[in-house]
């Protein structure tokens, strides 16, 4: 077996394993503790509409309250790059078919490659930040730093791949690239991300409902902002 | 199973100056061990999830007044939650550590909920706050004046000294000097008025306000001497017990006389304590609505039960952050000045948004925060000054006297206002 069947195979079955387990766990450790009922008169009933708008409204920068606003700006940008590449890239879209059958129209090649180059400086951009700014300076642990690399490494390594238009797409199945040794180690670093994805802070990309959400309903029944 | 440690705290910085008062001779493993039982039993599934999603953006430092204040990074908000973050996550703190954090638990957080608008994964920052200070309650580790005013509130009934027997003589001296009935000890009424001692002691002339405008309702109402104290002290030094004690007299005493209604007085953290939490102290929901006085007040407004005149000049209502942002009756002060015909200046980020007084959350009790919580009130003085309203009001007895406070400190030329006192000034005359 050489790397890039390690990668397509044994490497990509355990990554997602640990990546689902993972994530589960992590949801477990939260749903685990008791949520008490509330016997105060709502203000607002039901209060599921609330938990809803504060999954949404909590994408907008908040009204009324200052904000980092260049360190939010970049972080917008990186997280639509991030999106767009993985979502929108012919070649991503294919990978994604071959294993579940799932498919769906890609964007021209343009737009993840602009989508990646914004990623990437926006990550060095965020960790830049990081390491300047005083209150994120104290908040910040090996998780952050950590959890920065592996987001950034798919992205680097993926970059290393391009050699060719990928849209519009002739087959399915795209040839495999000139060095398959590069698209291995690419699949291996896509793989460290989901290993590492439900035990670090980028599991908010999960908890990120469940926060709001539980915020969003709290609030809503005092009739609070959120 | 726990995780291991990936998140220990970013070193080579400067950690909280170190300023604490204690209770009890406890050891210091025993501290930490009544810390760590008491974050356990308030580890809810709420509080999981806000322990388990912070990123780490730091956006919620810009919305705290004691980080913009000093610019100092010990007071983004989530920082003071550290230590119980780590004891969330099963690993070990240190007593050293949870004296370390007094200051940041309790001087400089007011728990005005100003952070949580601006947290993107919407994590309720005063929430967590309130929490670890019961875990800093429960280790013997609350400030001085905090916990001397929580104990005597729990010891008499009253934090400033308001018993029943100083509430009677207030009352007969209030009522003879102004010429008005104040309902005491009636064994039966519609509605129950539950007050401050701040209030009580402070600013006497709201329970006349209060007289007034019940009088000239005609509301069948009374305060009873077995339940008036709304302040909770409880709440805010972090003592979960005290906390349902306090608030069970008042249910008691509106259960007993039949009450519908209990109108909660012009007081913050009053409105968090019972409204919101008071039927969970109960255990089951509460036989009576619970009203904050804005609310009433605007009720009857509503109901054309309160015929005003107008208010002369401008005005700008402050916010107090438990009744408002936290609260949810933003709208409620708004529809009686509405009512007086206010000329209304809003100030910058009015409403949910508001700046906190800096005093909130026990923390003008605490005198050796003084000097930051003044810095802090420079915001709200500019955010006032801005407005060029001639009157400024409030619905809140601490915020009220927070604003005392800093005009005398500052020689401010702006006098706090009570919304409630405001309306009682402006009754208008019977009709003939």
């Amino acid at each position: 077996m050489d790397l890039l069947q390690f990668a397509r195979g044994p490497g990509l079955a355990i990554s997602v394993a640990v990546f689902v387990i993972g994530l589960a766990w992590r949801l477990y450790r939260i749903f685990r503790h008791p949520a008490p009922r509330d016997f105060s008169a709502p203000r607002r009933s039901p209060s599921w509409p609330g938990g809803l708008r504060a999954v949404f409204s909590k994408m907008l920068p908040p009204g009324g309250v200052k904000i980092r606003g260049a360190q939010m700006l970049n972080a917008y940008g990186y997280h639509i790059g991030l999106a767009l590449v993985v979502f929108t890239f012919a070649p991503h879209i294919a990978f994604v078919q071959r294993y579940t059958g799932l498919h769906w129209r890609p964007l021209p090649d343009p737009v993840a490659f602009i989508a990646t180059a914004v990623a990437i400086l926006g990550l060095l951009m965020a960790l830049m930040y990081r390491l300047t700014d005083g209150v994120q300076r104290l908040l910040s642990s090996f998780d952050d730093y950590f959890s920065w690399f592996v987001t950034l490494l798919p992205l680097l390594t993926g970059m290393a791949l391009i050699e060719r238009p990928y849209y519009p797409v002739p087959s399915i199945a795209p040839a495999l690239p000139t060095v398959p040794v590069l698209l291995a180690i690419h699949l291996l670093s896509l793989e460290l991300l989901l290993i590492w994805l439900p035990f670090g802070k980028l599991a908010h990309a999960a908890l990120v409902f469940v926060s709001r959400w539980r915020t969003g309903i709290d609030f809503a029944r005092k009739g609070a902002a959120v | 199973m726990t995780p291991p440690d990936f998140d220990f705290p970013g070193r080579g910085v400067e950690r909280p100056a170190v300023r604490y008062d204690k209770q009890g001779e406890l050891t210091d493993s025993e501290r930490v061990e009544r810390a760590m039982q008491a974050f356990a039993r308030d580890t809810t599934r709420t509080v999981a999830t806000y322990l388990e999603s912070c990123i780490r953006c730091g956006h919620c430092a810009e919305a705290c007044h004691f980080y913009v204040a000093s610019h100092d990074p010990q007071y983004t908000p989530i920082w003071k939650l550290q230590p119980f973050r780590r004891l969330y996550k099963k690993k070990k703190i240190t007593a050293q550590e949870l004296r370390d954090w007094q200051e940041l638990i309790y001087d400089s957080c007011t728990l005005c909920g100003r952070c949580t608008l601006a947290c993107p994964m919407g994590i309720d920052i005063a929430g967590l706050v309130t929490r670890a200070r019961h875990a800093m309650f429960a280790a013997g580790l609350v400030p001085h004046e905090l916990h001397a005013v929580a104990e005597r509130a729990e010891r008499e009934g009253s934090p400033l000294g308001a018993t029943p027997k100083v509430l009677k003589e207030r009352i007969e001296w209030l009522a003879d000097e102004h010429e008005v009935e104040i309902a005491l000890d009636r064994p039966q009424a519609d509605i129950l008025i539950t007050l401050s001692s701040i209030e009580i002691m402070k600013y006497p002339a709201s329970l006349v306000a209060l007289a007034k405008i019940l009088n000239r309702m005609g509301a069948s109402w009374t305060i009873r001497s077995d339940g008036y104290e709304a302040t909770n002290f409880g709440l805010l030094s972090g003592n979960s017990d005290w906390q349902r004690e306090m608030s069970l007299r008042m249910i008691q005493a509106a259960i007993v006389c039949k009450a519908e209604t209990l109108v909660l007085p012009e007081c913050g953290h009053a409105y968090s304590a019972l409204r919101w939490q008071g039927a969970n102290m109960y255990g089951r929901p509460l036989p009576f609505r619970v009203l904050h006085i804005s609310e009433f007040l605007a009720e009857a407004v509503r109901a054309g039960k309160l015929p005003l005149t107008r208010l002369a000049g401008s005005i700008t209502f402050h916010d107090p952050c438990q009744i408002s942002r936290r609260g949810g009756a933003t709208s409620a002060p708004r529809e009686v000045l509405a009512a007086l015909g206010a000329d209304l200046r809003e100030m910058p980020s009015a409403g949910d948004a508001n700046w906190c007084c800096g005093g909130g959350g026990g923390v003008v009790t605490v005198h050796r925060a003084d000097d930051h919580r003044h810095r802090a009130f420079e915001l709200k003085m500019a955010q006032i000054d801005a407005t060029g309203a001639e009157h400024l009001a409030t619905s809140c007895s601490n915020c009220r006297l927070t604003f005392d406070d800093g005009q005398a400190h500052f020689q401010w030329s702006k006098q706090m206002e009570s919304l409630l006192e405001l309306v009682a000034d402006h009754l208008a005359p019977r009709a003939a």
